[in-house]
């Protein structure tokens, strides 16, 4: 099969894959971080935006995906998958959602892969972006925060579907053909949201003072098991030495953004769509670039660091440097912001004063450099009760404790919003709580109630008759209205 | 070449017509816009970077994704909110359809002006509906965002058929073929018309209105 596709051609497209799913796992990453993406659209093509859209490239989200591609391209038999979670303050996780690229063995031979597989993969991104919007699992990582987060995994091999539950949905983003397979891009999504529904748990007084329901330490951390998946939100405290990328290698790697409309001399293949092609062994000038990468110039500001050894001889430039000098939209400021934007499992004590100091209604909650283990709540569990459903939790957490018995429904703690977290034992929290659980009117109490009704039958008569008597101010009081 | 054809359905509240319109219009054009194309000698062309930006409806429980170009925006959003004045002229219980067609444009020769010929066209018909209560707003909010979830997976579904797509055009042709007038994206040619047909199922009034560079047909 190989043997009819070129071997430029065959190059270019394991390049398109290998970028294509790169790229896939950031836009899914990204769609589950809880905030809005934005990237600037620019008319001058820069030659490190593949695909020609503008996805960023976050380094931590690139390197696990390598690593778990360790050199690899997603083929037939071999899919990349990334699985979504959500994992509650009290430790409690459950799949959300995976996201398959695989490959089957339906081959296109016809296709031009440097024109027609390069703008079809670019379609199928684009479709991404759109249904990572759609999913349950969008809505629920634009509520993470205090109560639960969202945690990714990538891995290669088979596809595992059975932590999604029964009753899993699919959605097929699309497909694109090629001369060795075809792609194939899916959602598997669960639709059963019912948490753990059998977990007990103890009811107990409402909680004076600041509860600690947090995790504290990184990711990173040998607590947490191997197989949880790193935070969505999560920024390495030191990326700035990029010490953790030292696998990182300093070549480059560009993607194509020229295309030809007319077959010229030293075309390689006649296409029918008016011969597009890439023109080989231009010199390199500016922001031209080239998918040959032997004679790709030395862009500067390339904001994607490639793994592996692909033969280059350019010299690049140092890895930070890329990361800080990129030329496309506002990538400093945007990773800046990146790695400003402290997630839930960040162990700084100053940074987490940082959010604090963010104009976030919720930023007092935010846990205070609590390092002990006095405070870790795995070691010493809090006494409120976990939430059941995390949708459920995020919609009740404005105090529905006392409510009544709901046996299903587990109510994570109460946090009033604007409050201070002091530590006075009467805060407004319990206010709060008090303040929704009040006794009950006495003239509403049932026996009272039935007391003071046969009284009032009682004493009717005696009324009826005092009201006889005055039977004329009364008349005279209503001649008066009249 | 036969034009292809979509049409997708939505019923909504008059308050979230705008938004509902905005989000699956933007959804196709993403799939249907690319960057610009910058030709250099020697036949070969290069092509821009697309942002892309995240929308929060207000009063419908979704978020979609738009191309980052305020120029495409704003057109669209003045052929929607023109879309929604009739919509709402038209009586309580209007229903309207709003097309966005894909089109190429032809040269023919002297004295025959171009021709347009459409090669997708996609229709959304609209139902607009009166709720009595905030419960029902609320239950509305949430199914509308959940059936628009649906569409932009119908919408995804039909564009990655990869069926009938316009030739890439040299220098000469790109005006036949893509909108070159904005400056950070380029769009395949289109072009937004409305009608609007009251409870009895008659037209009303038929509103064509034209939102691109080019307004000659035959």
């Amino acid at each position: 099969m190989d043997s009819e596709l070129s071997p430029q051609d065959k190059k270019d497209l394991d390049k398109f894959i290998k970028f294509f799913a790169l790229k896939t796992v950031q836009v899914i990453v990204q769609a589950r971080l809880g905030e809005k993406i934005c990237t600037r659209s620019s008319s001058s093509p820069t030659g490190s935006d593949w695909f020609n859209l503008g996805i960023k490239d976050i380094p931590e989200v690139t390197h696990e995906a390598k690593k778990a591609l360790a050199g690899q391209l997603p083929g037939i038999g071999r899919s990349m998958c990334v699985e979504i979670s959500l994992k509650t303050s009290e430790g409690d996780s459950m799949e959300l959602e995976t996201w398959c690229l695989e490959m089957n063995e339906k081959c296109d031979k016809d296709i031009k892969v440097s024109y027609t597989v390069y703008n079809r993969l670019s379609v199928l991104l684009k479709s991404l972006l759109a249904i990572t919007r759609v999913t349950p699992a969008y809505k629920l990582s634009r509520k993470q925060g205090h109560d639960y987060v969202i945690l990714y995994r990538i891995y290669f091999g088979e596809v595992q579907l059975s932590g999604l539950g029964e009753g899993f949905q699919t959605v097929r983003v699309g497909v694109v053909g090629t001369p060795i397979g075809t792609v194939t891009l899916s959602c598997a999504y669960r639709t059963n949201l019912a948490f753990m529904s059998n977990r007990q748990f103890e009811r107990s007084a409402p909680i004076m003072g600041i509860i600690v329901d947090h995790f504290v330490d990184p990711p990173c951390s040998s607590q947490r098991p191997a197989n949880m998946g790193q935070p969505c939100n999560y920024r390495a405290p030191d990326e700035e030495d990029g010490g953790q990328f030292a696998g990182v290698q300093d070549s480059q790697e560009v993607c194509n953004t020229s295309f030809s409309t007319s077959p010229p001399s030293q075309v390689l293949h006649t296409g029918k769509e008016g011969g597009v092609v890439l023109v080989p062994a231009q010199p390199p000038q500016g922001a031209d670039t080239h998918l040959t990468v032997e004679h790709a110039p030395n862009t500067p500001g390339s904001s994607f660091l490639s793994g592996e050894d692909d033969g280059l001889s350019q010299s690049g430039e140092g890895r930070r440097d890329d990361r800080r000098s990129v030329s496309p939209s506002d990538p400093v400021e945007s990773l800046n912001a990146f790695t400003r934007k402290v997630g839930a499992f960040v162990n700084k004590p100053n940074t987490q004063m940082t959010i604090a100091s963010l104009d976030l209604p919720f930023a007092a909650f935010a846990p205070r450099g609590l390092d002990t283990e006095e405070n870790d709540p795995m070691v010493h569990p809090p006494e409120s009760p976990p939430c059941l459903s995390p949708l459920q939790g995020s919609l009740h957490s404005e105090g529905s404790e006392g409510s009544g018995p709901q046996d299903d429904f587990v109510m994570v703690d109460f946090r009033p919003a604007f409050s201070k977290d002091d530590l006075l034992p009467m805060d407004l929290g319990t206010f709060y709580r008090e303040f929704q659980n009040p006794p009950q009117l006495a003239s509403l109490s049932l026996h009272i109630s039935s007391q003071s009704m046969a009284d009032d039958l009682d004493s009717l008569p005696e009324k009826l008759a005092v009201y006889e008597k005055n039977i004329d101010e009364f008349d005279a009081f209503v001649d008066m209205l009249q | 070449m036969n034009c292809r054809s979509e049409v997708l359905e939505v019923t909504v509240e008059a308050r979230q017509v705008e938004e509902a319109m905005l989000a699956l219009l933007h959804t196709i054009l993403l799939h249907r816009s690319t960057g610009k194309f910058h030709y250099k000698k020697e036949g070969t062309y290069s092509i821009g970077t697309v942002g892309t930006l995240d929308i929060d409806c207000d009063f419908i429980d979704f978020t979609f994704v738009r191309v980052s170009s305020e120029e495409l925006d704003r057109m669209i959003r003045k052929a929607v909110s023109e879309f929604k004045e009739a919509l709402s002229n038209s009586g309580s219980d209007g229903i309207g359809q709003i097309s966005l067609e894909f089109y190429q444009k032809k040269k023919s020769r002297w004295p025959f002006s171009d021709e347009c010929i459409p090669w997708e066209v996609w229709s959304i018909k609209v139902n607009v509906v009166n709720l009595a209560n905030e419960q029902e707003r609320q239950i509305c909010r949430e199914k509308v965002g959940e059936k628009l979830g649906e569409k932009v997976i119908n919408v995804v579904e039909v564009i990655n058929r990869h069926e009938y797509l316009p030739k890439m055009p040299t220098q000469s042709e790109v005006d036949n073929v893509f909108d070159t007038s904005l400056k950070d994206v380029q769009p395949y040619l289109y072009k937004i018309t409305y009608q609007i047909t009251d409870c009895l199922g008659t037209s009303v009034s038929t509103t064509m209105r034209r939102l691109i560079k080019d307004t000659l047909a035959l």
